[in-house]
């Protein structure tokens, strides 16, 4: 990208400032002998073209919406569209998140996201006995049909795009919703919205896990399979990084596990004869994005460039769709502090800016009150206006990938493809991501990285401004949300309403079939949906699967 | 004198388990003997390891909300099963106001986030009942 005549000039130049520098420093050090990044990574003093004198600007970096996508998944970037700004949500009863989901669309939120409780999560009913004290606690209590029904009332299915975060259930959740669609007159191939459908990061980081990985990997790709023929523009999973880096993970760890993972998905796909071009298309992304703004952008570029190759390359992709990585991002929930909880809008701000200048399809900004509870309706309105005053008032939104060409960014972006690159070979030699995560080398290395992150919080190496450094007395905050305990009582309650009422014959029926499928390689989505059709609750098609996979035990290091 | 025995529990279906790993790891490293449940235990689980451990203190991670359903719950199978010898502290996303409640009801000591993993460990140190 530079001429030889400039690069040996500066060489010179930078050899003559190197010495010059250090002498200063004699008399005036610097504030910390060596600087890292947020992921602590050593950063240098000043970057040149020197740095990076090996690119070849139309191969490595190229231009937004072509390979290798370094500059962005888009041509026209935010300049087109600006990202759906989707706040995820949702706690109690569907009556209540319903609410909730109708104000955040007043407020302009423009796709839904949905939160659902544990039990839902880990494919409970409400009245069984693990769901005890969780019920509508992190999310909606979705047990049947019904609930979904009401979850959605009044809100036209064809017209928005919902995320569902929901992963070892996905399929079940899928089919309600198609169900619930149905009802209001909507066809599947109208359907527009992401199920997370990702199980390997919840046995790696994440915990909602069900059964064991393979029969998960075979659910995963039944959908895949289900929604390229039916549900064309859904996507299908969206394999994520967010919750391995919320665990303690570096940013190089979040990218190479995550495509990890993604490598993972496509072989098993691949596997179960499906064509590359078929489902890639529908494979979404999901990042977390922190507080070293210069360091997370270089993490999203490296992580477009790094998939763009490997689908490319490594699984011959042909259509250029099945290469672009598209990403939601979500603010970092473990950078906020329950310390000063204003000073968290503060850190939102400079990860909505991360998340932005590094390409974001999709933003979640975390509230103020996140280290404290549930976030209350009002903070929830400033985290969604933080993204609007960055989307319409900052400017950053008027060219593509703006940071692109600063000596330091490519660096930086170069290193990171580097490093996650090494854990994928890592992965790959033992056997690739479910065997990795089977032996614990996955959750071992986060678990490192999450220790050390601690060890320098409290020796007070990195600063946490109102944490360890800047505190001040303070009251306890009030105003904090909380879920109403009779909640599980009345979930409870429906359930033993609906158990009377519905057509107990079919129910049986549908889940004997089921349970037949689950036996055989059939894809189970038809079945699944029949079930939740004549309202087979998520519990009792949950403990049909269970019964024939069934359950996955976690493997325990410290 | 033979170190300090300490259960670090994950109860109910709560995934996050960043903070008693950590947790578990810096009690560790000061010197104590640690078993880490891992995931989803119920409360006769918890309870029964203790005692089969022979612990002397139960340090359980819940950010999950659920903390005043099952934290009493624990309490109460201790005061059950007759021990009164374990000290029982918990960590997490626990609002202050439901602190004095939870402590009536047979909780020791609660550290909410960004306790010092030291401050922790010294509690313990200094409030074990042998």
């Amino acid at each position: 990208m530079f001429r030889e005549d400039v690069l040996s000039d500066l060489k010179e130049e930078k050899k003559k400032f190197d010495e010059k520098t250090e002498k200063l420093l004699e008399k005036r050090p610097e504030r910390k002998d060596v600087f890292y990044s947020g992921s602590g990574e050593e950063v240098k003093r000043v970057y040149t073209p020197l740095d990076i004198q090996e690119m070849n600007y139309n191969d490595d970096i190229g231009l937004p919406g072509e390979y290798p996508f370094t500059r962005g998944a888009y041509g026209s970037m935010h300049r087109g569209r600006l990202w759906t700004m989707r706040m995820y949500a949702g706690f109690a009863t569907a009556e209540e998140s319903n609410r909730r989901y109708k104000y955040l669309v007043e407020q302009g939120s423009s796709g839904l996201s949905v939160a659902f409780d544990l039990p839902t999560q880990i494919g409970y009913d409400s009245n069984h006995e693990l769901a005890n004290g969780e019920v509508g606690k992190v999310g909606v209590a979705i047990d049947s049909l019904k609930d979904m029904e009401v979850l959605f009332d009044g809100i036209p299915l064809d017209k928005v795009s919902t995320s569902m975060t929901i992963n070892a259930p996905a399929g079940v959740l899928l089919a309600m919703y198609i169900a619930v669609a149905e009802k209001q007159g909507v066809s599947p191939d109208k359907l527009r919205g992401t199920i997370q459908n990702d199980i390997l990061k919840e046995y790696i980081a994440r915990g909602t896990y069900i059964y064991p990985t393979k029969p998960s990997m075979r659910l995963i790709t039944d959908i895949f399979e289900y929604c390229s023929e039916n549900v064309p523009k859904w996507n299908t999973i969206s394999i994520s990084g967010y919750h391995i880096r919320e665990a303690g993970s570096t940013a190089a760890q979040e990218v190479g596990f995550t495509i990890a993972d993604g490598i993972a998905y496509v072989e098993a796909a691949l596997e179960a004869g499906l064509d590359v071009d078929a489902f890639a298309p529908r494979l979404s992304f999901f990042f977390n994005a922190h507080n070293d703004l210069l360091e997370e952008v270089a993490k999203f570029r490296a992580a477009r460039r790094l998939w763009a190759k490997i689908m490319k390359e490594r699984f011959g992709a042909k259509n250029p769709k099945s290469m672009t990585m598209k990403f939601h991002t979500q603010t970092g929930g473990s950078t906020l502090t329950a310390q000063q909880p204003e000073n968290n809008i503060v850190r939102v701000t400079i990860q909505t800016l991360a998340a932005v200048l590094g390409g974001t399809q999709s933003l979640h900004t975390n509230s103020k009150d996140e280290a404290l509870a549930l976030p209350s309706e009002d903070s929830v309105r400033t985290a969604l206006r933080t993204q609007q005053v960055v989307a319409h008032e900052s400017g950053i939104t008027n060219t593509a990938d703006p940071l692109a060409g600063s000596y330091f960014i490519e660096s930086k972006t170069n290193e990171i493809e580097k490093a996650a690159l090494e854990y994928i070979e890592k992965i790959d030699d033992l056997g690739g991501a479910p065997e990795a995560i089977n032996k614990g080398y996955i959750q071992q290395e986060i678990m490192d990285a999450a220790y050390n992150y601690q060890k320098e919080v409290e020796t007070n190496e990195r600063v946490i401004v109102g944490m360890n450094k800047f505190q001040i007395d303070e009251k306890p905050p009030t105003g904090l949300l909380k879920v109403d305990p009779a909640v599980e009582e009345k979930q409870t309650k429906q359930i033993d309403e609906l158990k009377e009422n519905r057509d107990s014959k079919a129910v049986e029926t549908s889940l004997e079939d089921l349970k037949k499928a689950c036996e055989t390689d059939e894809n189970v989505m038809p079945y699944i949906l029949k079930a939740v059709k004549v309202y087979a609750t998520l519990g009792e098609i949950s403990d049909v699967m269970r019964e024939v996979f069934g359950e996955y035990q976690q493997s325990v290091k410290l | 004198m033979r170190p300090i025995r300490v259960l670090v529990a994950k109860p109910g279906l709560d995934g996050h388990d960043r903070g008693a790993k950590v947790i578990a790891r810096a009690l560790r490293d000061a010197g104590m003997e640690v078993i880490y449940t891992g995931l989803r235990q119920t409360v006769n689980q918890i309870v029964n390891a203790a005692i089969q451990e022979d612990v002397d203190c139960i340090a359980v991670s819940i950010l999950s909300g659920a903390h005043e359903t099952l934290l009493p719950k624990i309490s109460n199978l201790l005061k059950e099963e007759g021990v009164d010898d374990i000290l029982f502290i918990a960590g997490g996303v626990i609002p202050e106001d439901d602190i004095p409640s939870l402590k009536e009801r047979g909780v020791a000591e609660i550290f909410t986030p960004g306790t010092p993993t030291t401050v922790t460990i010294d509690y313990i140190k200094e409030n074990i009942r042998r």
